[in-house]
């Protein structure tokens, strides 16, 4: 019903809301003094309330890092929890200011369903799980399989890629949330249950006996996940953009939450003017001119946030692989500030 | 009625402003316009919203490849299908689960709601217990607990649950992927077998009229039901033999993960309509518990009086006035049943809001154009229902005496 309510919703703004309600976002969230953030609706390390009802996350962290940019203040976010399949309506609509979670870049979203995906948060693949018990080695021994996987995602459709591609066969049980998804994978109605990678280990802790389930080798796909914002209003699409460049670039630079104080005495050009000791380049946004260091002292820079949600410090342990900087191996590159 | 009116005194002939028909009218076409202009308003400003955010405002997706699987389809489609055809997947599917369950629930809600009146105390005991606990818990809940109640005590694949055949050989499987039975594969010949069955139901429909007609000439009753049964099985059974058994099975066979060959009954199309039918029933045994109760007693005591059987007096002096009365609910029930049916996306069943309204408009982003679609198919469901059963009303009509 919530998927209804959530289109209707939709079509109503779409029908009775101004015309020019996609200009001025940065306006209308210091108007309303928060921050409409579409996150996940329960996904271990990028976006889940924890049992305090804390929100934390990959995701959630990049929405606090643009509330503390855009209003000084991290604790001012609404996360709005989405399904996979209601996720861009809502953003469509105006519903959400930003989408942070964990959404595939794709051309088609962005061509035909008029969004934009400001940066890439987190590089991932999509992977297959299944029972240790089936001794399937590869997901190339998985023909015949029943497959678990969530509707509106990437995921439904390269599975269609993948099996068809290897002429196998499968048959794909499909579920809106993804709890449902999980519980039918786990009461043996699948085989097996695909998503990206990441939130295969992330959904694995949801499991009755985690232990039980393996991770198969192969990654089928290409998932850069990243937040997204509508089409048609520039300076929000950068201010989004460069939230994520400045954590980049402040891990490049070694700046981190605990010594970005320090950091405002340093001499190095690069850090100065990424924290708006010298030059204005919040200006040209909307935006103070020490927006980015309101950023780290909130949320630390990119490697901190990752290391805390689904790195070493977190339940995942998730390497940093591709998500490294360029400098050490990975594909993480930002853009200077300058 | 004229012969009347004359002595009425004639009426001044009143100003049209003062006319309550016309005004009637006037306010009516006023409304009308408002609406109209509103509507045209409405979707006007929201395609202007939508050219102006990117988002897609015509159907140009409808052709277009769909990329997705479904593992339950009534005609042939695959990833490489277009989005139209998924619409039609979903909507048979939801047609499918609507047919059966609309069966099924109308027969058991006759069956409980008769029970609850029955004399037996322990039959109407039951009825009545069930109606009560199944009437007053959320449909969705129902559903996941079928759904769970199905899954967990079915085994895995390879150790199914094997259903021997006449033969000794294995027939059909159960497992948690369903129930796999053998598909029929129907040979050229068997248009005989069909052709037989019409001819069967034709001579069938004569006989009865025919019956009937010699009931009320001469009061004498000619065994028309079974006749006109034998008829319908005899006839196709014999041409089946005659043109040399034309409809062979197709076994599945255990492959790898999963069967392969035969068809399948997918538990969440079971667990759906197990609930759907069972919560549904119960409201349709009130509405006949209260139809029956609405006739006058007088009336199955007369028929007592007459000599007609317990059955009898139900099946013909009851019931049949009882109808008009249940009619009229029964035909909600029957919309209740299909709008719930949309709640399969809860337990994986790939009905018509799942497919098309899911997976097609998260694909596409058309989600005005899909959405209105979707309202527009179960409008035309519930009014197609809503005539069905009011042509059903005026064919069964009791005559007033
Ligand atoms: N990256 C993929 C998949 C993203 C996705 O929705 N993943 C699911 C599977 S774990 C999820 O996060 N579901 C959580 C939810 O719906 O609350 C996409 O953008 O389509």
């Amino acid at each position: 019903m919530k998927r209804i309510s959530i289109a209707i919703a939709a079509g109503a703004i779409l029908a009775f809301g101004a015309t020019a309600a996609s200009a001025g976002t940065l306006d209308q969230v210091k108007q309303r003094g928060s921050l409409a953030c579409g996150s996940n609706s329960g996904l271990t390390g990028f976006g889940i309330p924890d049992d305090k009802g804390q929100w934390t996350g990959l995701d959630v962290d990049f929405c606090r890092a643009v509330a503390a940019a855009v209003l000084n203040d991290p604790t001012k976010v609404k996360f709005i929890p989405l399904t996979a399949k209601d996720r861009f309506t809502a953003l469509q609509s105006g519903e959400v200011d930003v989408l942070a979670r964990n959404g595939t870049w794709t051309l088609s979203r962005e061509a035909d369903l008029g969004l934009l995906f400001a940066a890439v948060n987190y590089y991932d693949g999509q992977g297959f799980m299944v029972r240790k018990k089936l001794n399937v080695n590869s997901a190339l021994e998985l023909n015949g399989a029943s497959i678990c996987v969530q509707q509106g995602t990437t995921t439904e459709l390269n599975l269609a890629d993948y099996f068809r591609s290897n002429n196998m066969k499968y048959e794909g049980v499909v579920f809106a949330n993804v709890d449902d998804v999980i519980k039918a994978y786990d009461t043996s109605r699948c085989d097996a249950f695909t998503t990206d990678v990441s939130q295969l280990y992330g959904e694995r802790i949801k499991l009755v006996n985690p232990d039980e389930h393996v991770v198969l080798p192969e990654v089928i796909s290409k998932e850069p996940l990243g937040p997204a914002v509508r089409q048609g209003d520039d300076q929000w699409f950068d201010i989004v953009k460069w939230t994520h460049f400045a954590m980049i670039n402040a891990e490049e630079l070694g700046v981190t939450k605990a010594n970005v104080d320090d950091k405002l005495k340093s001499d190095d050009p690069s850090i100065r003017r990424l924290l708006g000791v010298e030059g204005d380049f919040g200006k040209g946004m909307g935006l103070t001119k020490d927006w980015a260091y309101h950023i780290i002292k909130a949320v630390g820079n990119y490697g901190e946030a990752f290391e805390r949600n689904v790195g070493e410090g977190s339940k995942l342990k998730i390497k940093r692989g591709l998500n490294n900087l360029w400098s050490k191996g990975g594909i993480q590159y930002a853009a200077p500030v300058r | 009625m004229s012969g009347r009116a004359v002595d009425l005194p004639p009426v001044a002939k009143i100003s049209p402003f003062y006319d309550p028909r016309v005004r009637g009218f006037v306010y009516q076409g006023l409304l009308v316009l408002a609406l109209g202009i509103l509507i045209y308003g409405a979707a006007s400003n929201a395609i202007a919203n939508m050219q102006a955010r990117n988002i897609p405002t015509n159907f140009d997706f409808w052709n277009k490849t769909s990329g997705f699987d479904i593992n339950f389809t009534l005609i042939p489609y695959s990833a490489q299908s277009t989005f139209g055809d998924a619409f039609w997947v979903g909507l048979l599917n939801t047609l499918l689960v609507a047919a059966i369950g609309v069966f099924f629930a109308t027969i058991l809600g006759f069956i409980v709601g008769v029970a609850r009146l029955s004399p037996n105390w322990i039959v109407a005991r039951m009825a009545t217990i069930y109606v009560e606990s199944l009437r007053n818990v959320p449909l969705l809940l129902q559903l996941l607990f079928w759904y769970n109640a199905i899954l967990k005590p079915l085994p895995g694949v390879r150790d199914s649950i094997v259903i021997p055949g006449l033969s000794g050989k294995p027939f059909a499987f159960l497992n948690n992927r369903g129930l796999v039975l053998p598909q029929p594969v129907f040979g050229a010949e068997f248009d005989l077998v069909l052709a037989a069955f019409g001819l069967a139901c034709l001579l069938a429909a004569g006989f009865w009229f025919y019956a009937r007609k010699i009931q009320r000439e001469t009061g004498r009753r000619l065994p028309s039901g079974w006749a006109g049964l034998a008829l319908v099985i005899g006839l196709p059974a014999i041409a089946y033999f005659a043109a040399g058994s034309p409809l062979t099975l197709d076994y599945p066979v255990l492959r790898g993960f999963n069967f392969s060959g035969g068809a399948r009954v997918l538990p969440e199309l079971v667990a759906l309509l197990l609930g759907l039918i069972l919560y549904t029933a119960t409201f349709i045994a009130e509405i006949v518990r209260a139809g029956i109760q609405s006739v006058a007693r007088g009336q199955s005591e007369a028929a007592l009086a007459l000599g007609l059987s317990g059955g009898q007096v139900l099946r013909l002096v009851v019931i049949p006035q009882a109808m008009r009365v249940i009619t009229p609910p029964l035909t909600n029930q029957f919309l209740n049943l299909t709008k719930n049916s949309t709640l399969a996306v809860f337990i994986g069943y790939p009905d018509l809001v799942q497919v098309f309204a899911g997976s097609v408009l998260n694909i596409t982003g058309a989600a005005v154009q899909i959405i209105a679609v979707t309202m527009a198919v179960y409008l035309v469901i519930s009014l197609l229902t809503s005539l069905a059963m009011s042509f059903y009303m005026r064919l069964t009509a009791t005559v007033e005496r």
